[in-house]
């Protein structure tokens, strides 16, 4: 055995760019594998849980974890990770803030199953069969993990060391982020490995006065080059986003989505975006008011949560009964 | 409570300067109105960050009262109608989040208008005692799950993997 520190990755709901962001540090992997063993990378490499679960505890000195936890084998995972690992960092907005299938927690388990497994166009499914925890079959039974009402972020489920923001991280925060960790040079656990500014401040357009009478959406106008994008009627969420990524996107012309996550201090994502373009509307006639928000913004969880649903205060939508008395609640949980 | 109705717990963010005094001249002089509300004062409604709004629900308030100076009387000059366009963003937001409107309100109240405000508590208070408590935080909770399921998975792991050493 070498004296190499252990290094583990692992996914969860996720969609795989976070591993691409791995290796997009290109030659410096190298650098990492003479610093780490790798020992498990279900992605890249062979690797059996088996072999992590017989580890000594606190076994791993890092694990790099992306992804959400959508059901109960993602939540095992997380926690045995936890167990073993010095060091959980949540890597990307999926372990962060749940990202984009932390949407998906704007429906239900059946809402979802119900459009996934039968009323997509693409679904083959006559029977109308949906997934089952067990499955009973003459050899025995089958098991499927249990999937969420709600998709969590990893720091909801585990204790999280530090959070590498980004969908996904950039190379370049990637290599900040282990250098910080091989040397040992951390801010205090639980926090965000990052810069602590907006994009706005890493975005060279021109920013002037805000005054917005109708919000664009990205295919209604082709932007100045120059102008600030928010100027020009278009929600860019560069204002309440972490810097870390160079402000790619305003730069061509297409308007910050929020990627980063909320910059340092801001709890609430979607409340910071709320209470800034609001502010910045051309109007005092709450009718007019109305009509600008709602025909410029149709899908308001969508552009304001984008990246940040299961991370925000609400985490997911009301679902249907929740005010019903705990009594007949109970009821429907023993039906089911 | 103790009879078993339904007291919705109302968080009112009330503006210094207008409301707040509203509410106390509703209570100098003696109108009756629900005590569901519970007042917090901000210097200007134009103070209240949405996230003031999501927070309270969050920790399980059945509704939100922002209350402010009436539309161009504010002490700040014009940052009411920022909690105007606020409200109406917010609004906007919690409505796609499957929120019911009486839930969310915003009322214009001068400091003469303490029965205004006592009769806004009390229509409000009434909405929401017919919609029945929000609990939001009773959303997260995942029916018919529980660490059982997890624990279920260890073991299985462990059967499942384990295979003579050689």
């Amino acid at each position: 055995m070498s004296d190499k520190g252990k290094l583990a990755l692992y996914w969860a709901a996720s969609c795989g760019g976070c591993e691409i962001a791995v290796l997009a540090i290109n030659e410096k992997i190298l650098d990492v594998a003479n610093a780490f063993d790798i020992v498990f990378w279900p992605c890249v490499m062979d690797g059996k849980v088996r072999d992590i679960e017989k580890m000594p505890d606190k076994g791993l000195d890092l694990c790099l974890f992306n992804g959400g936890i959508r059901n109960s084998e993602q939540e095992y995972m997380a926690r045995l990770l936890r167990k073993k690992a010095k060091v959980l960092v949540a890597f990307g907005s999926c372990a962060h803030e749940g990202c984009i299938p932390g949407l998906a927690n704007m429906n239900s388990r059946d809402e979802i199953f119900q459009f996934v497994y039968k009323d997509c166009p693409s679904a083959d499914n006559p029977k109308g069969v949906l997934p089952e925890v067990e499955t009973k079959v003459s050899e025995g039974t089958l098991h499927l993990p249990f999937f969420y009402d709600t998709l969590k972020t990893l720091g909801q489920t585990v204790d999280v060391d530090y959070y590498l923001p980004g969908c996904p991280p950039e190379p370049e925060r990637i290599w900040d982020a282990i250098t910080a960790i091989l040397t040992g040079k951390l801010p205090p656990p639980g926090s965000v490995i990052g810069a602590e500014t907006t994009v706005c401040d890493e975005c060279p357009r021109k920013r002037e006065e805000k005054k917005i009478k109708e919000f664009k959406r990205t295919w209604q106008v082709i932007p100045d080059t120059e102008k600030c994008l928010l100027e020009q009627g278009i929600v860019c969420c560069g204002i309440a986003t972490r810097a870390g990524c160079g402000a790619l996107c305003p730069q061509v012309g297409s308007p910050c989505i929020g990627c980063y996550g909320p910059n340092a201090g801001v709890e609430d994502f979607g409340a910071r975006m709320m209470t800034a373009i609001a502010s910045v509307i051309d109007s005092n006639d709450p009718e007019e008011i109305d009509r600008i928000i709602q025909e410029g913004i149709p899908d308001p969880v969508g552009t304001f949560y984008r990246f940040s649903l299961a991370h925000s205060s609400l985490r997911r939508s009301n679902r249907a009964g929740n005010g019903k008395p705990a009594a007949k609640e109970e009821a429907e949980v023993s039906g089911r | 409570m103790s009879d078993g109705t339904f007291e919705p717990k109302i968080v009112g963010f009330l503006c210094n300067w207008c409301s707040y005094r509203a509410a106390d001249l509703a209570g100098s002089s003696r109108v009756k109105y629900p005590p569901n509300v519970r007042i917090i004062r901000v210097m200007c409604s134009g103070r209240v960050d949405p996230t003031f709004a999501l927070k309270a629900f969050e920790l399980g308030a059945d509704g939100v009262l922002l209350a402010g100076c009436h539309p161009g009387e504010c002490h700040y000059l014009e940052q009411n109608y920022k909690a105007m366009r606020r409200f109406s963003m917010l609004k906007h937001t919690l409505r796609a989040m499957k929120l019911e409107e009486e839930r969310f309100q915003l009322l214009w109240a001068s400091a003469a208008e303490g029965n205004r405000f006592a009769e806004h508590v009390a229509k409000m208070t009434d909405e929401i005692r017919k919609l029945g408590p929000l609990n939001w935080p009773r959303n997260w909770i995942e029916k018919g799950v529980g660490d059982k399921e997890i624990e279920k998975f260890l073991k299985e792991h462990e059967e499942a993997m384990e295979v003579p050493a050689r």
